[in-house]
């Protein structure tokens, strides 16, 4: 088995790298791909706590760079999903204890035993980041309609086309996937709001999935519990199908438009 | 609601001033990352060039390159709007106090000049 690496980026912070990471490792996982979502977030866990997992961290990513634990001792099984594991990160506030060879060392022997390793990426283009993207097969770079989300992320998608592993080495690119996460087609219909069509046109990268703003995200983490799992949740069927995309199913754009008002509603209800 | 927007033509939505915004600094700054490590060294020389023959200021010599398609252009824009020019003789660069100093008329942009 030779897994594929993907890296979920975006330069800017708070847009839903963590969110999204954990509902697509969780997506792929829930169609039968063996997969291992990892923090590379080190110094400021969180993907445990997204994930439902935080009572059960024991050893860390940076525990296994440093040959202190094995591979199996950290990595943690998820009680929903059989082929779906976490692998949190440290708390060290020492960023530069994630190294790149010892990076390089982990991901290849999680190659050996997962179809895709989902790399959960910190803000910023500072070490983590940079070492996040690096080894990335393929990215998913998560950004909200908003000028400042747009710029980072076009910011990002020209490291990746220069700094990464295959830029360095002249491989085929990183495969680059656009996310756009928090739309409301309410504030986009006003003209409040980026545009999905704006905003892929200014970054040109091919669109993976539109995930609309939804109440269920937040109810999403204050539980652990990965998106995906919550079949009602407009947000997490828009995770589902942009997993299909990614594995090359064609689907079509869901959640675009605003939702209708019942007639009761547009009766009574106001503008 | 529209034929009150016709009648009342609303501002520009803040989407679309987004919209623009970010083509603009986007298109600024995807052009500087890409630039090769020679370009501000070569700038400065064609300032030196050009510098022999007009009065020119480094502000007004932008050069940029550009992709579109399969082609690079190398894009080089000298603006001598009201610039001063210097006599020269024989190819040699003349004496510049005592140059009979002609000025550029400001007219029309330049024809290289594509309105954008």
């Amino acid at each position: 088995m030779a897994g594929k690496v993907i890296v979920l980026t975006s330069g800017k912070g708070g847009v839903g790298k963590t969110t999204s990471a954990a509902a697509i490792a969780a997506g792929l996982a829930l169609r039968g791909h063996r997969t291992v979502v990892i923090d590379f977030d080190v110094g400021l866990r969180n993907l445990d706590l997204i994930m439902g997992c935080e009572r059960r961290v024991v050893f860390d990513f940076i525990n296994v760079i440093n040959g202190d634990a094995k591979l199996n001792q950290a990595l943690i099984k998820d009680k929903r999903n059989d082929n779906l594991f976490i692998f949190p990160t440290s708390q060290t506030r020492d960023k530069d204890a994630l190294k790149r060879d010892g990076v390089e060392r982990v991901l290849e022997e999680l190659k050996e035993g997962f179809d895709y390793i989902v790399c959960d990426s910190p803000a910023g283009i500072e070490h983590g980041a940079i070492t996040a993207l690096y080894f990335a097969d393929s990215a998913i770079i998560v950004t909200n309609p908003e000028v400042s989300s747009v710029r980072d992320s076009d910011r990002i998608i020209g490291i990746l086309a220069s700094k990464s592993r295959r830029a360095e080495f002249n491989l085929e690119p990183v495969a680059v996937h656009l996310l756009l996460s928090r739309y409301s087609p309410e504030r986009v219909r006003k003209g409040e709001m980026l545009a999905v069509e704006d905003v892929n046109e200014i970054l040109s990268i091919p669109l993976l999935g539109v995930i609309p703003e939804s109440e269920s995200v937040l109810k999403a983490s204050n539980t652990g519990t990965p998106v995906v799992f919550d079949e009602e949740s407009p947000a997490g069927r828009a995770y589902h199908d942009a997993v299909a995309r990614f594995l090359g199913e064609q689907r079509e754009l869901r959640f675009l438009q605003p939702e209708r008002r019942s007639f009761f509603r547009a009766l009574f209800g106001r503008a | 609601m529209r034929l009150l927007n016709l009648i009342f033509p609303e501002r520009r939505s803040s989407a679309v001033i987004a919209r623009e915004r970010l083509k603009i600094v986007l298109a600024h700054e995807r052009a500087s990352r890409e630039a090769p490590d020679f370009l501000p060294v070569m700038q400065k020389e064609l300032l030196d060039v050009i510098g022999r023959y007009v009065e020119i200021r480094s502000d007004m010599i932008r050069v940029n390159l550009g992709r579109s398609g399969d082609t690079s252009l190398l894009e080089i824009n000298v603006e001598l709007d009201g610039a001063t020019v210097k006599q020269v003789k024989n190819g040699a660069v003349g004496d510049a106090k005592s140059a009979t100093a002609t000025r550029i008329d400001r007219g029309s942009a330049a024809p290289w000049v594509r309105p954008s």
